[in-house]
């Protein structure tokens, strides 16, 4: 379900202030967050930030197309390098008639 | 024939069926649009007057169907891919874009099933 309009976004309160202070300073630090369930706002757009997945920090770089979306989007969480490939020996066994 | 909104053509459809015949339109939306030009639902499409066509035509001339609603759907789906968020990168994977369990099922995003346990399946059914 989507968030009630009335509270308005959800950005981490320390984040966004580490964002405007960086703005303000005229600053481009690459930010280490966790707070993947902060929303991204036109502030944060042409900074980049280090966003945790779990296990590491993964670097965005925040376009003005990002603007809505929030971080944990932008950095998975799970691997999957595909499945084992099939046995040759399993295919002939089960192909052949049963008994 | 009535044409509207290019190339459809449904004929002995009431009307109210006949206007979802369209992309991009639907029931609700069939049923506003003939509210909107005072044309009866049970009517059957070539009963209707030229001038009541025109009247449908201008209305459905304001909503977006067809070529330019599928590109603007393309256009946002393409949006998801290039930012590279989570959404885009399913569709990028053609899997359930809004969380659904792919361990079974989700073979609308899917496609047929490929690989070895068509074949066997078939072969156990003896």
């Amino acid at each position: 379900m989507a968030r009630s309009l009335k509270k308005g976004p959800f950005i981490d309160p320390r984040l966004e202030k580490r964002i405007l202070d960086m703005n303000k300073a005229r600053e481009k630090k690459v930010l280490k967050t966790w707070s993947r369930r902060s929303m991204i706002s036109p502030d944060f757009v042409g900074h980049t930030l280090a966003v945790h997945n779990g296990k590491k920090f993964l670097p965005v770089y925040i376009t003005e197309n990002m603007v809505g979306h929030k971080l944990g989007e932008f950095a998975p969480t799970r691997t999957f390098k595909g499945h084992t490939a099939r046995k040759a020996e399993k295919t002939v066994t089960r192909t052949g008639p049963r008994k | 024939m009535a044409r509207i909104a290019g190339v459809d053509i449904p004929r002995d459809k009431r009307i109210e069926i006949a206007l979802t015949y369209v992309y991009g339109i639907g029931r609700p939306l069939s049923q506003r649009i003939l509210a909107d030009c005072k044309i009866d639902l049970n009517k059957r499409t070539h009963q209707l007057t030229d001038a009541e066509l025109v009247a449908i035509r201008n209305r459905v001339a304001d909503v977006k169907v067809e070529g330019p609603l599928r590109s603007e759907i393309q256009m946002n789906i393409k949006r998801l891919m290039d930012i590279g968020c989570y959404r885009g990168l399913r569709h990028r994977k053609g899997l359930p874009v809004r969380g659904q369990n792919t361990k079974n099922n989700a073979r609308t995003r899917k496609g047929k099933r490929k690989g070895q346990l068509v074949q066997h399946k078939k072969v156990e059914k003896k």
